[in-house]
């Protein structure tokens, strides 16, 4: 990773135009041509080092919600576990954690059905318990951290 | 179905949108073409979305380890419910805290109600940022833990249905709540 692939994490990461030719405006002030400019965040979505570009949905205000939900997974029977969770399009993102309850994942769905029809697949799909977390209130949310150097 | 603000030409480019922006350089263009939608409604429409929130910002989304955040530490605490609302706000306002909720206890096995997300570059820097937040919760906080990731296992963002659930309006732009472009899911690139 270069300056310039820092420069277009932590610029890109605040936001990115809305207009006929954003990579265009985004290459401007990060000095560099719109060609580059997609060509990097090619590869930065390649190597991994992005894991998505573009718009970040709130389904909270599309009448949706976000559950957190824990799970305590054998480990001999981790991967298959986690193989059987990834699975539902439901799953918006997924972290092993050191603890007892060592599988937490966030479930997107479109209502609070959706939400406790997924936990109900999870726990017949694996057999294990889920406990869930739904947010009471949200005191804050940041929205990037910086590129370290 | 309670997506009341979400018409159908709403969902068609959420659902375009849903794998990514297209890597072009007209990329509102690309998504146009691909639901039957002319660019300009597709600005706008997703210009509206990001003033009420239901697009909370376009943009880069980082693996933070890559980035050299290497620890990410969930620290949960068990505070005073009469406290915790003045506390968690001044617990997501430490710079050193990405998320903060409040969320239920699943008592006998989780006695925590307070979620405050923390990284830094090793342990050591998240053990010293727990220990801001701890000084800020005093006595209210009766006991806490730290939960440090070894892996992310999935980080796809959201996925809607292909379709709006059965009772959904079929909104007031589109032609049928079924939607063109139905995006591609498992196997799809994704970084």
């Amino acid at each position: 990773m270069d300056e310039l692939d820092r420069a277009i994490i932590d610029r890109l990461q605040i936001g990115f135009p809305v207009c006929e030719r954003p990579f265009l405006e985004a290459a401007r002030v990060l000095g560099t041509t719109e060609e580059e400019l997609i060509a990097r965040v090619e590869g930065l979505l390649r190597d991994g080092t992005l894991t998505r570009f573009g718009p970040l949905f709130q389904v909270e205000r599309m009448g949706g919600t976000f559950t957190l939900a824990a799970m305590s997974v054998p480990e001999a029977r981790f991967e298959q576990t986690v193989a059987a969770v990834n699975a539902l399009p439901e799953v918006a993102h997924n972290y092993a954690r050191e603890h007892a309850l060592n599988m937490w994942f966030v479930l997107a769905t479109e209502t609070a059905d959706g939400a406790r029809d997924a936990v109900r697949r999870i726990e017949a799909g694996t057999g294990l318990p889920v406990l869930i977390f739904p947010k009471e209130r949200e005191y804050f949310v940041g929205l990037s951290l910086a590129s370290l150097r | 179905m309670n997506v009341g603000r979400l018409d159908s030409l709403d969902r068609r480019i959420v659902q375009a949108l849903q794998e990514g922006l297209p890597l072009v350089p007209r990329p509102y263009d690309a998504v146009a073409e691909s639901i039957g939608a002319t660019p300009d409604v597709v600005r706008q429409r997703i210009a509206a979305m990001q003033v009420d929130g239901r697009i909370r910002r376009i943009g880069a989304v980082p693996n933070h380890y890559r980035l050299g955040w290497i620890a990410n530490g969930m620290s949960v605490w068990d505070v005073d419910d009469a406290r915790v609302d003045e506390l968690g706000g001044r617990v997501g306002a430490l710079s050193a805290v990405t998320h903060c909720y409040l969320r239920p206890r699943r008592l006998p096995q989780w006695r925590y109600n307070l979620f405050a997300m923390v990284h830094g570059r090793d342990r050591g820097e998240v053990a010293n940022k727990v220990a801001d937040i701890g000084r800020v919760l005093g006595d209210a906080a009766r006991a806490h833990d730290v939960l440090f990731s070894t892996r992310i296992l999935k980080k796809t963002g959201v996925r809607l249905g292909a379709a709006p659930p059965e009772g959904s309006p079929a909104g007031d732009a589109g032609p049928a709540t079924v939607p063109i472009h139905q995006p591609a899911r498992a196997g799809s690139a994704q970084g």
